[in-house]
């Protein structure tokens, strides 16, 4: 306490024989300036007449408690900044981005006539829209505002070198000071919203937020590239721990998604061009060809009462035989499908793959709904809408790929998925477990737990995929309740029963009888004459090798994104972490947001969840999409590009390096110059990077900004 | 890391010759990469000072060169990966540029390892450390820049 007081009562003297000093050496560095860049004039109407006015700029050091404090030296750095010329307040506090911290901003402003901050604290992409808004409570426009970055990229990573620590944190405010300096008022452009959303995926996370959409009276495109919607959940026989009938739980939801005014639904259909920005995005939606019409499209075409109704008629003709993706390809289908009886929307699909256009089902449709057509074709829809929710789910681990298991190789190993639709009532065998080998029913069964997950090996994946643990101590549940006299035994590492009633769930299998074993199984091998396995593990609680004779393997495989994950999310700008799970905007305030306005999460695309938790991001996804939608507009930042004409030679290389069409050449005084569309411009600076005549000004990061940073850093130091 | 590289932090203390090293990166893949390396208490050597900007598309040639006119010992320039570009394409562009500085850096007789673009996403926190770690310690051992001589 005592030690803060003094630095406080050093900086007020400090401030005073300032007022005074070096205002001399202020005006010879700043007096070249003017002249090296006359674009000041040239500049955005928005340049303020404050901009020639004498820099004074306040810096505010954190200490962020100990995080910043405790590895340098915060009065050092502090006395540092108010020897910079043009900074005329500098202050400290522990906690900046408090109400205190926010308010001694405000005071200084009003105090000392400030025309510029700079706060020494964690990361801009933390707290800079903070300390905006204490800038613009000031009084000044919250684009004067600077931030140095003295945690995340110094106290934080040199946490052991305090003279280190406290030179880069020196050098960072004066290159901060620097920029502060050159700052100019801007103002963001607000832009209208599109009322209306799209959500890419229909499971369960997509239906929901669709549905959450839709209820806020928000017109919703809801995307799904398969035949019908329901996702993983609809192929799932029991939900954990409650044991509802997955279908029982979806269908109801199914049905509401078909029926729903406000949603637009688009199966079998794919995301094929994204274009625009929050609040006005123009989307490309590519319609596979379906090769049937539904009601809809049927009377489009003049058909009246026409169209698929589900009947089936052409099923029972077509000649083609396919396995059934949805079954896991345990069940045969024909080139014209529905993937269960239960579908939404009720429309057949042809697969075009495996069509062999013999026409038998385009008879046995027959002339009154005619809704079968050979020749469809792909059809490209274009919709505009204001927010967007990526839903797009996972896959399956490939687990042959972990080849001591076996799987693939024999015939008795099958996954958690297999095992899902051989145990439903609705599945290939009616809701008998039977062994693929002969049919008969199993009585051990061995479950593999993290079949692929938390593997450092290289082949696996290293994550936890999050529910294996808990969906395979239901299927234990399963074999005990249908077959009696049938044993589970699940080798597991830990189980992670995390959730609500989940550890009550783990207990309650354990007393019906389920063997748990703990050790990772090593490998697998087959009894070549019976098909029976050996699982061969470590029991790692005897301390002893097991070698288990077992009826049925299923491997608890691990998730990995949906094969056409990284495709969408480029349309849609969205990054992914390194195991290409989509990139959430903050792990844990932000976990439905991305780094591009306007495009959300939901669901098991961001990270394995279970179905309580994507459900619960579901919501959450449509509850902040519809946001900007009910307010009406947004604020874009302005980071604008803008022409300094005068130094233009309308070239044109700009208007080819534009990602986003934004910059044209336009004819003005008789000759030709760039013209920005400030709408389409998202601000990257690709085009100011390149113009060989400098005639480009970009917003917040001008030339003459950087270089004044560049130049603060590497021949600032001797001052 | 499995990549090539000296990633043994080095010593520092009186003495021993400290690089100046300029970075200039992007906000959204490696300066959000920086800042999971912060949140994540990767240690690296301190000596390289960070420039924010949008896009590495928006990085100059002049720059970089304007960085070792000034007497930068390394300049280090950083980005997303290919194709995760948040403004589709800029560091496509960028790294077309930084080849060029690498021409010219080359024809001024100024060792070119001296510079260096590299692709670090927003969840590559270990990486941004490693990277860091190697460019100080390849600069290192290149000793001070010429230039800063020329200009004494």
């Amino acid at each position: 306490m005592a030690e803060k007081k003094a630095t406080t009562k050093k900086t007020e003297t400090k401030k005073d024989t300032k007022k005074v000093a070096p205002v001399k050496d202020d005006v010879k560095k700043q007096a070249p300036a003017p002249a090296a860049k006359p674009k000041a004039a040239a500049a955005p109407a928005q340049v303020g007449s404050t901009i020639k006015q004498e820099p004074r700029i306040g810096v505010f050091v954190c200490h962020c408690g100990t995080n910043i404090a405790g590895s340098m030296d915060i009065p050092a750095v502090q006395e540092y900044a108010s020897t910079l010329p043009g900074v005329e307040y500098v202050d400290n506090y522990q906690y900046m981005c408090s109400t205190p911290g926010q308010s001694k901003i405000d005071k200084a402003i009003h105090d000392h006539k400030l025309t510029g901050i700079v706060v020494a604290a964690c990361s801009p992409r933390l707290h800079e829209p903070t300390f905006r808004t204490a800038t613009k409570e000031g009084g000044l426009n919250p684009f004067r505002f600077e931030m140095a970055n003295i945690r995340e990229q110094n106290s934080w990573v040199h946490m052991h070198d305090r003279e280190g620590s406290t030179d880069k944190a020196k050098d960072a405010v004066r290159i901060a000071v620097a920029k502060a300096k050159l700052l100019q008022d801007l103002y963001p452009k607000t832009v209208p919203v599109e009322k209306s959303a799209m959500v890419v995926g229909a499971g369960v996370a997509g239906m929901q937020a669709a549905l959450d959409l839709a209820a806020a009276g928000i017109k919703t495109y809801l995307v799904e590239a398969d035949t019908s919607i329901g996702g993983r959940m609809s192929q799932l026989d029991k939900t954990f721990p409650t044991l509802d009938c997955s279908q029982c739980i979806l269908t109801p939801k199914m049905v509401d998604v078909g029926r729903d005014q406000n949603i637009e639904l688009y199966t079998w259909s794919e995301i094929e061009a994204v274009e625009g920005y929050i609040g006005n995005f123009d989307v490309t939606i590519r319609k596979k060809a379906r090769g049937v019409l539904t009601p809809k499209e049927a009377a489009a075409r003049g058909i009246v009462g026409g169209g698929c109704n589900g009947c089936g008629d052409c099923d029972a003709v077509c000649p083609v035989v396919k396995p059934n993706d949805f079954e896991v390809g345990m069940k045969p289908r024909k080139a014209i499908y529905i993937n269960h009886p239960q579908v939404v929307p009720l429309i057949y699909t042809i697969d075009f793959n495996s069509c062999i256009k013999c026409g038998l089902c385009v008879t046995a449709c027959g002339s009154e709904k005619r809704a079968i057509d050979l020749e469809s074709k792909d059809e490209f829809i274009k919709v505009k809408v204001g927010t967007a929710i990526l839903a797009t789910g996972y896959d399956i681990f490939p687990i042959e790929k972990k080849e001591e298991w076996g799987y693939k190789k024999y015939e008795n190993v099958i996954t958690s998925l297999e095992f899902e639709r051989l145990i439903c009532a609705s599945g290939p065998t009616g809701g008998h477990l039977v062994r693929p080998s002969d049919g008969q029913t199993p009585k051990k069964v061995a479950f593999v737990l993290c079949a692929g997950s938390r593997d450092n090996t290289g082949t696996g994946k290293p994550y936890c995929s999050r529910f294996c643990c808990m969906y395979s101590l239901k299927h234990a549940h399963q074999i005990i309740e249908k077959i009696p006299g049938c044993v589970p035994y699940l080798f597991y590492m830990d189980i992670r029963s995390f959730g609500k009633m989940y550890e009550e769930f783990y207990y309650r299998i354990q007393d019906e009888g389920a063997k748990f074993i703990r050790g990772r199984v090593a490998n697998i091998l087959e009894d070549p004459k019976t098909k029976n396995l050996h699982v061969h593990a470590d029991d790692t609680l005897l301390d002893r090798p097991i070698d288990l004779d077992v009826d049925l393997v299923v491997l608890a495989a691990a998730i990995q994104p949906k094969a056409d994950t990284n495709r969408t999310r480029k349309l849609f700008g969205v990054s992914c972490s390194m195991d290409g799970w989509l990139l959430e905007a903050h792990p844990k305030l932000n976990p439905c947001g991305t780094t591009t306005a306007g495009v959300f999460l939901a669901g098991v695309c961001q990270a394995p969840k279970d179905i309580p938790d994507t459900v619960a991001s579901a919501e959450g996804a449509a509850s902040a999409a519809s946001i900007p939608i009910h307010k009406g507009e947004v604020e874009l930042e302005p980071y604008f590009a803008s022409c300094i004409e005068e130094r233009c030679a309308g070239c044109g290389m700009c208007v080819n390096l534009c990602p986003y069409s934004a910059l044209s050449l336009v004819e003005k005084e008789g000759r030709k110059v760039m013209q920005v569309t400030e709408a389409k411009c998202k601000g990257c600076g690709t085009c100011g990077g390149f113009c060989p005549g400098g005639a480009i000004w970009m917003n917040h990061f001008t030339t003459p900004q950087i270089v004044a940073q560049i130049d603060a850093f590497l021949l600032g130091g001797e001052q | 890391m499995s990549a090539p590289g000296n990633f043994a932090i080095p010593e520092r203390g009186p003495g021993i010759w400290q690089p100046k090293i300029q970075g200039i990166v992007c906000n959204w893949c490696s300066y959000a990469g920086a800042d999971l390396a912060g949140g994540g208490r990767i240690q690296y050597p301190p000596d390289i000072r960070i420039v924010r900007v949008m896009c590495t598309g928006r990085i100059d040639a002049l720059f970089v060169l304007k960085a070792f006119a000034d007497g930068a010992d390394g300049v280090l320039v950083s980005g997303c990966h290919f194709g995760d570009c948040h403004y589709l394409e800029g560091n496509y562009k960028a790294a077309k540029r930084m080849f060029m500085v690498k021409r010219l850096m080359k024809s001024i007789g100024l060792d070119d390892r001296r510079f260096r673009m590299t692709f670090v996403s927003a969840s590559e926190g270990a990486k941004w450390g490693a990277v860091v770690t190697d460019v100080v310690n390849v600069v290192r051992e290149l000793g001070p820049s010429p230039i800063t001589e020329f200009n004494k």
